[in-house]
C-alpha cells in the first residue's frame, strides 16, 4: 500500500491513479514541494540544460538510428543519405553532432558550479559520484558515436584511443584486440560501438540520470552560498529560502532553455562544423585503414585529457611513457570522484573561503582551458613546457586541497541566503 | 574572474589560428549558393570538365536541378552522362582499377571534396597547375604537389609556367580559350557548385535557421515576462500564502 499519509487527489480519475501508483505525491515531491533555494544565479541553468540537450540526444539518435547502416561498407554513405535524401534528415543530424559538443560545454559548466559552490561536500557526495559516473559514461558514449560516421576522424581517433590500452603492461595488446573485436579497427568494431552506443550506455546513462537527480532530491539543492536552506524552516516545515521548484524555477529554466536554444540554433543552422571542432573536416573523407591523417586530434572535448598523456614523456620503473600518460590522463579523472573528501573547507562556497583557494580555483580553470587547446594542436606548435605545468596545475589543485582547504581564512558564513 | 577566463581564451586564440594556417597561400573564396546563374554554369563546368573521371555519387542529378532552378528536362537534354536517369546519382562509368591503373591512384569522388579541403584550397588548386616536364603528364601543382592529375583545363586557361624557382607567381606562356578574368570566373562557377554539392542542404538550413531565431527571439520576451512575473511572488514573499 505504500506510504498511507502520502498526498492523493479529491476525486475523480486522478484519485483513482492515487490509490494505485504515487503519482501525486511524485509530482509534489519533485516539482510543485521540492523546494529549492531563492537564490540560484546563472550558473544554475546548466543542471536543467542537461536533461534537455540528452533528450535533444535521445530523440534525434532514435530517428538517424532509423536511416543509419553500421557497416563498414555502408556506414559512410548512409550518413550522406540522412544529409541528402533523408526529409529534414540534415537537421536531425546536425542536432544530434552539435548536441554533443553542447552535452559536453553544459556538463561542464554545471561541474564547474559545483566546483564553486562546493556541491560536492556533505550531504550530497553521493549526488556528485553519481554525477561524475554520468561524466564518465558521456565520455564513453561521445566516443563511441564518434566512430559511427566512419570517416577519417573517426576512424583514427578511435584508434589513437584505443591504442591507450595498449599502453598497459602485459594485457595491454590483448586488451586492445578484445575492445576491437578484430586486429585492427573494422566493421565488427563499428557493430559494437554502434549497439553500445544507441542501446547499452544509453541505459545505463538515463538510470544514472534519475538515480542523479532522486540523490539531489532527497538532500536538496546546493545554493551560490553553499548554506542549507533545510536548517531553516517555517512552521509549515517549508525551508524559508526555499521556493517550489514548481512554478518559480521551472519558469526561469525555460528562459535559460530559450536563451540556450538561440546560441544552439545560430550552431546547428549556420556553423555545424563548429569551426572545425564539432565536425572534423577529415571526416568528410570516408575511412581508410592505409592512410593516416596529418593530424589527428580528439574531439574537443577529450583535449585536455589528452594533453595529460601526451604531457608525459619519461618512462619510469623501465615502462613506456605512454602507459605512464594513460595513468596519468586516468588519474586527472578519477581525481574529481575523491573531491568531496578532498576539501576540508569549514566552508562550502567560494564565497565565504579566502584568497588561497580562490587563486586555486582560477589555477585550475585556466590550466584546464590550457590544457584543452594544448591536446587541440600538433605536439609541434606548443611550447613543450605548456602542457606538463598546466598538468602539474591542475592536480595541485586537487591533491594540495586538503592542505590548503584547511589553512585557508575563512569569510562568516550568513544564516540566510543572500541576493 | 569572468573577464580574466576571456581576456585568456583570446590569447589563446592565436595558437589555434597558428595550428590551422595552410602552408600554401589560399586565394579567399566567398561561395554565393544564391548565385544560379553560377551555381548552373558550375554544374555545366563541372559535367564536361570533371565527370569523366570524378563522380559525385553522393548528389543526384534532380535535386541539383530543383535546387539550382532548372527545367528537368534540360538537365536531362544537356547535363546527364550516360544512360542516367534524372533521380539517378551522378556517378561515373569509370572503374576504379581502370582508374588506378592510368593516373596511380583513383581520381577521388568529389561530392565533399569543398568540405574536406575547403572551397578556398579548391578554387586556388583549380588555378594552380604549371608546367612540369618531370611528372608523367607534363604538368604539377602548387597546392597538391606531385597531383596524378593532368590539366585538364588546359584549353580554357592556357599555359602557365612557373615565373622562377620558388614558384610565388605564374607567367602565361601560351593563351586558352578563355581570357584571365573569364577563367577566373568559370573557376569561381565551378568551385560554388562543388561547395553547393558537399552541403545541398546549405540553403535550407540558412532559411530555416532565420525563421527558428526569430521564433525563439520573441519566445525570449514571452518567457522572460512570465518568469517576471511569478517571480513577483517570491520577491514579495507572497507564494507562501498559495501555497
Amino acid at each position: 500500500m505504500g506510504n498511507p499519509n502520502r498526498s492523493k487527489a479529491e476525486k475523480g480519475l486522478m484519485r483513482w491513479v492515487d490509490d494505485r501508483l504515487p503519482v501525486t505525491q511524485a509530482y509534489e515531491d519533485h516539482l510543485s514541494k521540492y523546494y529549492a533555494p531563492k537564490n540560484f544565479n546563472f550558473w544554475y541553468f546548466f543542471g536543467s540544460l542537461a536533461l534537455l540537450v540528452l533528450v535533444n540526444q535521445i530523440v534525434t539518435g532514435i530517428w538517424l538510428t532509423m536511416s543509419y547502416n553500421p557497416s563498414a561498407e555502408g556506414a559512410f554513405a548512409s550518413v550522406e543519405y540522412i544529409m541528402r535524401d533523408v526529409e529534414y534528415g540534415w537537421l536531425l543530424r546536425y542536432l544530434h553532432s552539435s548536441g554533443a559538443s553542447a552535452f559536453f560545454v553544459v556538463v561542464y559548466l554545471h561541474m564547474f558550479r559545483g566546483l564553486m559552490y562546493g556541491s560536492y561536500r556533505n550531504p550530497r557526495e553521493l549526488l556528485w559520484l553519481f554525477g561524475m559516473a554520468i561524466y564518465l559514461l558521456l565520455m564513453a558514449e561521445a566516443f563511441m558515436g564518434y566512430l559511427l560516421p566512419w570517416g577519417q576522424m573517426s576512424y583514427w581517433g578511435a584508434q589513437v584511443i584505443i591504442s591507450l590500452f595498449g599502453a598497459i603492461p602485459w594485457i595491454g595488446e590483448d586488451l586492445q584486440q578484445w575492445i576491437r573485436g578484430d586486429y585492427l579497427i573494422s566493421g565488427i568494431t563499428l557493430n559494437r560501438f554502434f549497439s553500445l552506443h544507441v542501446i547499452a550506455l544509453p541505459i545505463v546513462l538515463l538510470a544514472l540520470v534519475v538515480l542523479h537527480i532522486l540523490a539531489l532530491h532527497e538532500v536538496g539543492s546546493n545554493n551560490p552560498d553553499g548554506i542549507e536552506i533545510k536548517k531553516n524552516k517555517d512552521e509549515k516545515g517549508i525551508p524559508v529560502d526555499g521556493i517550489p521548484f514548481h512554478p518559480y524555477y521551472s519558469v526561469k529554466d525555460i528562459v535559460g532553455v530559450v536563451v540556450f536554444l538561440f546560441v544552439f540554433c545560430i550552431i546547428v543552422f549556420f556553423f555545424p562544423e563548429g569551426g572545425g571542432y564539432f565536425i572534423e573536416a577529415p571526416n568528410f573523407e570516408p575511412a581508410n585503414s592505409l592512410k593516416t591523417p596529418d593530424h589527428i586530434a580528439p574531439v574537443w572535448y577529450f583535449t585536455p585529457f589528452y594533453a595529460m598523456l601526451r604531457a608525459v614523456t619519461y618512462p619510469l620503473f623501465g615502462v613506456d611513457a605512454k602507459f605512464w600518460g594513460v595513468v596519468v590522463m586516468g588519474a586527472g579523472i578519477a581525481v574529481l570522484f575523491v573531491l568531496p573528501w578532498l576539501d576540508r573547507s569549514p566552508v562550502k562556497s567560494i564565497r565565504y573561503k579566502g584568497m588561497i583557494s580562490k587563486v586555486m580555483l582560477a589555477v585550475f580553470a585556466v590550466s584546464f582551458v590550457i590544457l584543452g587547446v594544448c591536446g587541440a594542436l600538433p605536439a609541434a606548435d606548443q611550447p613543450a613546457w605548456l602542457a606538463p605545468v598546466a598538468t602539474t596545475a591542475y592536480f595541485v589543485f586537487f591533491l594540495a586541497m586538503p592542505w590548503y582547504s584547511k589553512i585557508d581564512s575563512t569569510k562568516p558564513v550568513p544564516e540566510r541566503v543572500t541576493g | 574572474m569572468k573577464k580574466q577566463f576571456i581576456a585568456l581564451l583570446i590569447a589563446l586564440l592565436p595558437m589555434a589560428v597558428m595550428a590551422s594556417g595552410a602552408k600554401v597561400h589560399l586565394e579567399p573564396f566567398e561561395a554565393n549558393l544564391e548565385d544560379q546563374a553560377s551555381l548552373q554554369n558550375g554544374m555545366k563546368l563541372f559535367v564536361e570538365n570533371c565527370m569523366g573521371c570524378h563522380s559525385a555519387k553522393y548528389q543526384r542529378y534532380e535535386r541539383a536541378a530543383d535546387d539550382l532552378g532548372m527545367d528537368k528536362d534540360f538537365v536531362v537534354e544537356n547535363l546527364i552522362v550516360g544512360n542516367s536517369k534524372i533521380g539517378d546519382h551522378m556517378t561515373i562509368a569509370m572503374s576504379v582499377e581502370d582508374a588506378s591503373n592510368w593516373f596511380g591512384a583513383p581520381p577521388p569522388d568529389l561530392s565533399l571534396e569543398a568540405r574536406l579541403r575547403g572551397s578556398a584550397w579548391v578554387y586556388t588548386y583549380l588555378k594552380s597547375f604549371y608546367v612540369d616536364p618531370n611528372r608523367p603528364w607534363g604538368v604539377n601543382n602548387k597546392v597538391f604537389p606531385d597531383v596524378g592529375m593532368p590539366n585538364v583545363l588546359e584549353n580554357m586557361q592556357g599555359v602557365q609556367v612557373c615565373k622562377d624557382e620558388h614558384c610565388d607567381e605564374f607567367e602565361l606562356v601560351k593563351a586558352g580559350t578563355m581570357s584571365a578574368e573569364e577563367f577566373d570566373k568559370a573557376m569561381y562557377d565551378l568551385t560554388n557548385f562543388m561547395t553547393y554539392i558537399a552541403e545541398p542542404s546549405k540553403l535550407m538550413s540558412r532559411d530555416i535557421g532565420t525563421k527558428v531565431l526569430i521564433f525563439l527571439a520573441i519566445l525570449f520576451i514571452f518567457a522572460y515576462l512570465l518568469k517576471k512575473e511569478f517571480w513577483k511572488d517570491v520577491k514579495s514573499g507572497s507564494w507562501r500564502e498559495k501555497h
